[in-house]
């Protein structure tokens, strides 16, 4: 079973305890009502989806129950690191040289 | 006919009793005993950081600030779910949400007493029958006697909290008890091998 690190509980946890909630760091418009269609869409339907290391929003739902933020490698599927919302974007990940 | 029916009414008593879902339920397996607690008050408590003091002082314990945590006094146990987050069962019959309803400070506390149901899991091989549908970590070194946490029990949400090197406190939401029941009665069986 895969461990992953939940930054609130300091401790790794059983994957199950967890759920995923998308793509991390989408920042939502100030002013939404003046968005162009085309930049709402952009902001609502498209994600990146890299093959690699994408960002993503996680929950220990079945544990504090916390929203936190993971870098997982989509190839290997392995958890880089974790931090917790609203915390910036990692500039450095740890073991990873690209 | 009538007659009977009538009698039978008056003699029924009119106060609303509580009847908790499985009560008296025990199954017993070698090594391990799995059974239905009695009742107990119960809060879901929030709370920012600022208002822990005064919360702490109102109920009379000190509320856990480590992750996986808990602290009992008298009878009354605050179990950390959260950073914001706590669970107070108070098995002495005391109610813990009158006792936050003089505090001023900015928090939230709902009696949870009737939508939890207790049930007790020990012996030697209690920690292996709660691992058959428990995913974490229950030895000694990574989950010692006051540990608490919410976790997954099979398919169903359960707060975990070890009493004792070899009892356990499995609180689960009311119409989930049956499940958990059964679950843990089995996980007692294989255990028990």
């Amino acid at each position: 079973m895969l461990l992953i690190r939940c930054p609130y509980c300091e401790e790794e946890r059983p994957e199950l305890e967890f759920r995923n909630a998308g793509e991390a760091h989408i920042a939502r418009s100030a002013n939404m009502a003046g968005e162009s269609d085309h930049d709402f869409e952009k902001f609502f339907f498209i994600r990146s989806n890299p093959k690699g290391i994408i960002y993503e929003r996680w929950r220990h739902v079945h544990g504090c129950a916390r929203f936190f933020n993971a870098v997982r490698d989509t190839v290997t599927d392995k958890f880089v690191m974790t931090y917790k919302a609203g915390e910036p974007k990692p500039s450095k990940l740890p073991g990873v040289t690209k | 006919m009538a007659k009977v029916a009538a009698k039978t009414a008056s003699t029924a008593s009119p106060s609303a009793e509580r009847r908790p879902a499985l009560a008296g339920r025990t199954v017993s397996a070698t090594g391990v005993k799995v059974e239905v607690l009695p009742p107990a008050e119960r809060i879901s408590l929030r709370a920012p950081e600022a208002s822990v003091a005064a919360l702490s002082k109102a109920l009379g314990l000190t509320l856990p600030k480590q992750p996986k945590t808990s602290a009992s006094k008298g009878g009354r146990t605050a179990l950390w779910l959260g950073p914001d987050e706590w669970l107070v069962i108070d098995e002495a019959g005391k109610d813990p949400l009158a006792d936050c309803a003089g505090v001023s400070a900015l928090h939230s506390s709902v009696g949870v007493s009737h939508r939890n149901i207790a049930i007790s899991v020990a012996g030697p091989a209690a920690e292996a029958a709660i691992n058959s549908g428990c995913p974490q970590d229950l030895s000694l070194e990574a989950f010692p006697v006051g540990a608490a946490s919410r976790t997954i029990l099979g398919k169903a949400e359960i707060v975990l909290l070890r009493t004792a090197d070899e009892a356990f406190r499995v609180e689960c939401w009311r119409s989930f008890s049956d499940y958990v029941f059964t679950f843990l009665s089995e996980g007692a069986r294989d255990a028990a091998g």
